[in-house]
């Protein structure tokens, strides 16, 4: 069954956290909506569910391929084409530390930034419904639930002392 | 954080993006300015790869010169970005709002700026390419990875690979504000850097993370890259005077004395351009100030277990090292001035809570502690190349050309115009940041006293 959002606006975090316990009352489950801001609030400042992620792992699996991207260059280059300078091991250990070192925080670096945009959920080619005020201090309740649902959740948002329910996504303020 | 005035969402995003939307004719006098002197550099370098090193003062036995010390020095600098913004974020520290981004930023473009110095040193920049790239297929022969040659690149490629990124992670909800205040080509192309940002509680969360755990992973980095530049001497095996197992932590917590520095001067450059007196306040300069002494002294303790401990063994090329720098000219006096103004002036004045709270002065003792090291890199790396030595037919000294002086100003004038142009398509204060400081600023009553109740997140 096709699913559809809309966009409650509020202009304090008070009445956006009591409108969740009207949805939650109008048969909306804690699945169903998301709290749009323009800046962090304390988790579960809207009584929302703890989002689950994965982000932790990334940096470890990044940092095992970068360290072995860098063994591969190092050693394998060095035994490839050895060649003795400063009468130095072809494989010398602190040399090669070094390489591998950066090799693998680069790898969690790359492998960190990759799972923060994935765990985000970016990037997002449509943002409708959103509203530019989100981010001028407005808060949003975004409602995604079944088509047949979207009146009584609409109700429900008014009734929880919404400014305004958008459907689609809001003008872009001028700077 | 008892200064902290109360400012609307929409009044945060207005301050802290006028320098995207409103240009005073002094900014752009100042970047045409910066952008001339650029340019006399760039004139300078192609002069100089067209005649040849012979151009500059660069002789027997001083082949480093001003361009390796303006690398270590733009490398040092670069130490501010992840010690203001990765510590003080993992340690949670409030005031580090207005500073992150800036000591980022400045991390950014003075690495980049290093980076340019050995290319420019080299003489033939292109060839570099031989000594950092494996791509020389056609006669099989690849980097040597046991060369300390291919560890600063590969050290400082990292740290600036993981700094841009780092940047522009915190950089999307602050697109995503541009998005949502810009129309036309603008918004296009911060529609496209935002990555289609809503703020969604998930978005925040993994926007939180982030800063803590690139914090955590660039850390390590943020160490490797000054420890491994200081190893660049510390190997050498010619110039003794340079074996010192201090090196490292020596030059890593001096590099985070003048990179803090620097952040404080271009942050009071920054509230005086764009008049962000209510986010960038004397309070932030106190806090930064104390750190500073804490930073300092730390530097001078390894500075002086550097000199002494260097001389307790009364070996030849130390002993030559040290005559050098403190009893001859002009040595002597470059190594007072850097004594003096790295330590002697800056810290007895951070002691004051007057000084600390003053801008101007504020201003002043940081632009001093950049003077003093540079200095000491000078005095390091000249001196221990030209100490007279057995076995050494020539023994020279070293005077600068006008070549070298002058791509040496233009790399301040470079760094500087690049955060000036920066802070002409981004916010130099991070928007969300302000914003939440705003949120969980508070204030409780304790007897008969208001006092700021801060909440952090775990």
């Amino acid at each position: 069954m096709a699913r559809k959002s809309i966009l409650g606006l509020f202009d304090n975090a008070d009445s956006a956290a009591d409108a969740t316990d009207v949805l939650l009352e109008a048969g909306a489950t804690q699945d169903d909506f998301d709290v749009l801001t323009g800046s962090p609030y304390p988790e579960g400042a809207f009584g929302e569910k703890d989002p689950v992620h994965h982000i932790y792992v990334f940096p470890i699996i990044g940092a095992l391929m970068g360290l072995t991207m860098a063994l591969v260059l190092t050693a394998g280059t060095q035994v490839a084409y050895p060649m003795v300078t400063g009468g130095k091991p072809i494989l010398a250990f602190p040399a090669m530390t070094i390489i591998c070192y950066e090799g693998t925080l680069l790898g969690a670096v790359l492998f960190t930034i990759i799972g923060i945009i994935f765990e985000s959920r970016l990037p997002r080619l449509r943002l409708d419904p959103y509203d530019a005020r989100i981010n001028e201090g407005y808060i949003g309740l975004l409602v995604t639930t079944e088509e047949e649902k979207l009146d009584d959740m609409e109700r429900a948002l008014i009734r929880g002392s919404a400014l305004e329910v958008v459907h689609e996504r809001g003008r872009a303020l001028r700077g | 954080m008892q200064e902290r005035v109360r400012i609307s969402d929409s009044q945060v995003n207005t301050d802290l993006t006028s320098s995207i939307f409103e240009s005073s004719k002094l900014y752009w006098i100042l970047v045409g300015f910066l952008a001339l002197v650029v340019l006399c550099g760039f004139t300078a370098a192609g002069y100089m790869f067209n005649r040849g090193l012979g151009v500059t003062g660069l002789n027997r036995p001083v082949m480093w010169g001003f361009f390796i010390t303006n690398f270590v020095f733009w490398i040092g600098i670069s130490h501010a970005g992840v010690m203001l913004s990765a510590i003080l974020r993992l340690v949670q520290a409030e005031w580090r709002r207005p500073a992150t981004r800036a000591a980022e930023v400045l991390t950014v473009f003075s690495l980049m700026t290093a980076m340019t110095m050995p290319l420019i040193h080299a003489g033939r920049p292109w060839r570099v390419a031989y000594w950092v790239f494996p791509y020389d297929w056609a006669r099989g022969i690849y980097p040597n990875v046991r060369s300390a040659l291919v560890w600063d690149p590969s050290a400082v490629f990292t740290y600036l690979t993981s700094s841009i990124l780092f940047v522009y992670i915190a950089l999307i909800p602050d697109f995503a504000v541009l998005r949502d205040r810009t129309t036309g080509v603008p918004h296009i192309i911060y529609s496209i850097l935002s990555l289609g940002w809503r703020g969604s509680v998930r978005q925040w969360k993994l926007q939180i993370i982030a800063g803590i755990l690139l914090s955590a992973i660039i850390l390590p980095i943020f160490v490797s890259v000054h420890s491994i530049v200081s190893w660049d001497f510390g190997t050498a095996m010619s110039v003794e005077a340079w074996h010192s197992t201090v090196f490292a932590p020596y030059f890593v917590i001096g590099a985070v004395h003048s990179g803090v520095s620097a952040v404080v001067t271009v942050m009071i450059i920054l509230r005086w351009m764009f008049h962000w007196e209510d986010y960038i306040r004397r309070e932030h300069m106190d806090s930064l100030a104390k750190l500073l002494i804490v930073v300092a002294t730390a530097w001078l303790f390894f500075f002086a277990l550097e000199f002494f401990f260097g001389l307790y063994a009364l070996e030849g090329p130390e002993v030559a090292l040290r005559e050098l720098q403190v009893f001859e000219a002009p040595w002597k006096w470059y190594f007072l001035t850097f004594l003096i103004t790295s330590y002697l002036i800056p810290v007895p004045m951070w002691l004051i809570p007057s000084v600390r709270r003053n801008l101007w002065l504020m201003a002043f003792t940081t632009i001093l502690v950049n003077v003093g090291m540079w200095f000491e890199r000078f005095i390091i790396i000249v001196p221990g190349l030209m100490r007279k030595q057995a076995f050494v037919f020539t023994w020279g000294g070293y005077t600068p050309s006008i070549v070298e002086v002058t791509i040496i100003t233009a790399t301040f004038a470079m760094v500087s115009m690049l955060v000036l142009l920066f802070a002409k398509v981004v916010p130099l204060i991070p928007i969300g940041d302000a914003k939440e400081g705003m949120i969980l600023h508070d204030e409780i009553k304790i007897g008969k006293v208001m006092v700021p109740a801060v909440m952090r997140e775990e």
